[in-house]
């Protein structure tokens, strides 16, 4: 594999894009994307989406996409792993890129939610867990993770007050984030007596349902020097997948998928997890973020409740992460996430992150996770 | 919602119960598959579910998908089942301040959901505390 | 000889208190309580019905009974809330327990009859060889119109009954049909509850054909009231079996213990079957129990039962009735009731 390099980043204001069909969003992104990166041209294209069938009836968004950006006839691709849809993209990409078939990919991540009711969008959201054996039995996807917190809580002691404070410190982080859909501070007592959705998780334990996109335009680092653009490396990329029902699993207070993806990723790059400065990671309800800094290594097992408490993940903490805001400030069009994950490190390894800088960012690691894990997807970036 | 055909098609387990033991490892699966996930062996006999078992999780279902409307608010668990099979379905006929990891449950038949009220209705099991 | 091998009854957990539905309806409920002889009723929850009841009351049989599901030849499931309209409870249930494919269902209706019906059928073609094992429920959810006397009795409930030749529990000695056209109580299709003809239910209806069909079987067979150690009676209120059995001859005593009404409700299609299970859950070896169905439209079905001695055997090898009566009761007001039973009108 040659080395990648990302050379631009777009992403626009997120929320409930009323006024935005899904392809004028796409389509703004990437611009914004190709504008940043210096480019017309692109090699391929490959877009994460989760759902855009259920959401607006659409499928073929490689067509559509590569139509309305005007970069026909170049291939297009569409792929889908529930929500680490966009982090797939990027791995594709990635793959496409270092492989030495392509030189130049956009890669984007894009998802319309509010076409439809909440009640369908829950619906469409569901159709990341077993159908059959979890879905026709009345489960949600705020259900699921409830019953991993429940576990969790029970075998490790972690507290609802631990759990909220995920959702205070990714709103402290999002208040920064001039494009994050939520981009206001929470207290905790605020999160404690939000309304319940799936005891012990509250409104406000999860993330919302979101319009946006997100795109970065991925080259060969011979392509980026030649560009003299400031650009960042991709040097680790990892996925993993695991059973699609959370009754399958080994360990229902444990994502092994984002174990072993960062694993390899970490590998790959030939780094350990001490060398990361910052983490952007899948907060789809507050448990997980818990659960994701143990699965990383920032905490031990059992002790992701404890390590949000004692600060070891603000924004100044030892292993700051979701600077951006995280799936619960910023948003979660779940297509589009990941890629954003990968534009909020970028950015921060170029310097670019305003308010909610991390110090001396050298190196990020982005962690996208599909349905309650059954797919991890992670990588790690370099600043040049 | 499940259409005619694949709600039918799950009618062996959802009724029954019916499950596949690997020949090879004994791993037992439900529903039944072609590859054992325990060794990767691909013969399997048929068995059944042991009807009872104990809650490892659960949660409390108070914004429901659609279909479920009117059983909200319910609880929801995953059971460890005497043989060893982890299984996901609501508990009911249980008091909230009754649930806890560790309730012994058991299987009943019960109405899941229906397609609306023309459509076709949906059977299958619950837990109740045992 | 041919009989019960097995028997199983199921009763939901829902209650509601007649003071409950006479507050919304600004009626006397002491007077209701008096006149009907009623407490409170059962009421299915939203993901219980007449199929559910009768997989559940039928597992129960098949655990006292013993036997191979897939010998059973026969499935009837008698009702008026059959869950479809067209498409029948009995395929769901022979399913579930197992008897399929070889297997003859129907699903029968014949208002608070359709029970009996079943076990009538399913009992004469184990007699007459043509299957091995035959089984019958009689289940309801069935709904009052909201205000009317009905409302405050009408219940849900369940009662499967297996036969077969050997290992009876129970032997049929007789069985008998009476019936006319007799207009007391009608659905027409596409109306979502139940007319009648008020007090026309009464003589001419109920009692007309519950002493005739009694007093039919009895001639048949050449036994008296003072035979029986026990009789039961379909109970649409806590007055109406009593009465019969003066009517008749019997004593309160031989109706008491298949006398769940009171604090069950009518469960009509389930209400004699399951006033035959709790009888069988304390009948000793010998007793002779008569059950006498009605249906209105009208008619009654009536058998003669003598209990073995393998009743001892078996009574406790699945939930006895009135256990599921008395115990893990849960009380409903009105409001939640209303949804349960889909009297809420709701946004299409």
């Amino acid at each position: 594999m040659r080395d990648v390099a990302v050379i631009g980043v777009g992403m626009t204001k997120w929320g409930e894009l009323w006024e935005k069909s899904l392809r004028t969003i796409f389509t703004e992104t990437a611009l914004l994307a190709l504008d940043d990166a210096g480019v017309d041209t692109v090699d391929s294209m490959v877009i994460g989406c989760m759902s855009s069938g259920l959401f607006v009836g659409q499928e073929h968004l490689g067509s559509l996409l590569s139509d309305y950006l005007g970069k026909n006839p170049a291939p297009a691709a569409r792929v889908e792993s529930a929500c680490s849809s966009g982090g797939l993209a990027l791995r594709q990409g990635f793959i496409e890129v270092g492989s030495g078939l392509s030189d130049v990919v956009l890669v984007g991540g894009v998802e319309k939610m509010t076409d439809v009711t909440g009640c369908e969008a829950t619906y469409a959201l569901g159709t990341a867990a077993d159908q059959e054996y979890e879905g026709y039995h009345g489960l949600t996807f705020p259900a699921l993770y409830a019953m991993m917190a429940v576990a969790h809580m029970h075998k490790y002691g972690t507290t609802r007050e631990q759990l909220a404070q995920v959702a205070v410190k990714n709103h402290l982080n999002g208040s920064k984030n001039p494009l994050a859909q939520f981009p206001f501070k929470l207290s905790v007592e605020a999160v404690l007596s939000s309304v319940l959705v799936a005891d012990p998780l509250r409104i406000l334990d999860c993330s919302p349902i979101t319009d946006g996109a997100a795109a970065l335009v991925l080259c060969s680092l011979e392509t980026a020097r030649k560009l003299k653009k400031p650009f960042v490396r991709i040097v680790g990329s990892g996925q993993a997948s695991d059973t699609i029902a959370l009754s399958s699993r080994k360990d229902l207070c444990w994502i092994e998928s984002t174990q072993i993806a960062a694993r390899k990723a970490l590998s790959m790059a030939g780094r350990k997890v001490e060398d990361i400065q910052l983490f952007e990671v899948h907060d789809c309800f507050t448990i997980a973020e818990i659960m994701i800094t143990e699965a990383l290594g920032l905490a031990k097992k059992g002790q992701g409740g404890k390590a949000v408490e004692d600060g070891l993940t603000a924004l100044n903490g030892k292993f700051p992460v979701n600077p951006s805001g995280g799936l619960k400030a910023k948003g979660h069009p779940v297509g589009a996430t990941g890629v954003a994950q990968a534009v909020e490190v970028v950015k921060q390894l170029r310097g670019e992150a305003g308010e909610r800088q991390v110090k001396g960012a050298k190196r990020g690691l982005t962690q996208n996770m599909g349905g309650t894990g059954g797919s991890s997807v992670v990588h790690v970036f370099e600043a040049d | 919602m499940p259409t005619p055909s694949r709600y039918w098609r799950e009618i062996p387990q959802r009724y029954r119960y019916e499950a596949g033991r690997c020949k090879a490892c004994g791993f037992i699966c439900f529903p039944p598959r072609l590859v054992c996930p325990g060794c990767g062996a691909r013969e399997f006999e048929t068995t059944k579910l042991a009807e009872t078992g104990t809650v490892l999780t659960y949660t409390i279902i108070r914004v429901p998908p659609e279909g479920f409307e009117d059983q909200t608010p319910y609880a929801v668990g995953i059971a460890e089942l005497e043989d060893g099979v982890k299984l996901t379905a609501q508990i009911v006929d249980c008091d909230f301040a009754s649930l806890k990891i560790g309730l012994k449950v058991r299987l009943e038949f019960r109405k899941l959901s229906e397609d609306g009220e023309a459509g076709i209705i949906h059977y299958g099991y619950k837990f109740v505390p045992a | 000889m041919a009989g019960i091998i097995g028997y199983g009854a199921y009763i939901p957990r829902n209650r509601i208190k007649v003071e409950e539905i006479a507050k919304v309806w600004g009626a006397d409920a002491p007077s209701y309580k008096k006149g009907l002889m009623l407490e409170e009723k059962s009421v299915p929850g939203p993901d219980q019905d007449t199929i559910t009841m009768s997989v559940e009351a039928s597992r129960s049989a098949l655990k006292r009974a013993g036997i191979d599901p897939r010998e059973i030849g026969a499935v009837y499931v008698g009702s008026e809330s059959h869950p479809y309209a067209v498409k029948p409870s009995g395929t769901v249930l022979a399913e579930a327990i197992g008897a399929t494919p070889e297997c003859h269902t129907a699903d029968l209706e014949f208002a608070c009859k359709a029970g009996s019906e079943g076990m009538f059928i399913a009992l004469n073609l184990v007699r007459s060889g043509a299957v091995k094992y035959g089984l019958a429920v009689g289940a309801d959810t069935s709904q009052g119109a909201p205000g009317d006397a009905l409302e405050y009795s009408a219940a849900a409930g369940a009662a499967a009954f297996l036969f077969g030749k050997d290992d009876l529990v129970a032997e049929a000695v007789e069985t008998y049909a009476f019936m006319t056209d007799t207009p007391d109580f009608w659905r027409r299709e596409y109306m979502y509850y139940p007319r009648h003809g008020g007090r026309f239910t009464g003589d001419p209806a109920y009692f007309k054909h519950t002493t005739g069909a009694a007093a039919g079987i009895m001639a048949k067979a050449k036994l008296k009231p003072a035979d029986f150690a026990y009789v039961v009676f379909h109970q649409p209120n806590g007055k109406f079996p009593f009465r019969a059995g003066e009517i008749l001859g019997f004593a309160r005593k031989q109706i008491e213990p298949g006398w769940l009404v009171n604090r069950l409700g009518n469960t009509y299609s389930g209400s004699s079957p399951l006033g035959l299970a709790a009888t069988l859950d304390i009948a000793k070896p010998g007793d002779l129990v008569l059950m006498v169905s009605y249906g209105s439209g009208a008619g009654s079905d009536a058998f003669i039962w003598r209990v073995t001695d393998r009743i001892d055997k078996v009574r406790n090898l699945a939930p006895r009735t009135r256990d599921l009566l008395d115990g893990n009761k849960v009380y409903l007001d009105y409001g939640v009731y209303a949804k349960f039973r889909r009297k809420i009108r709701k946004a299409e």
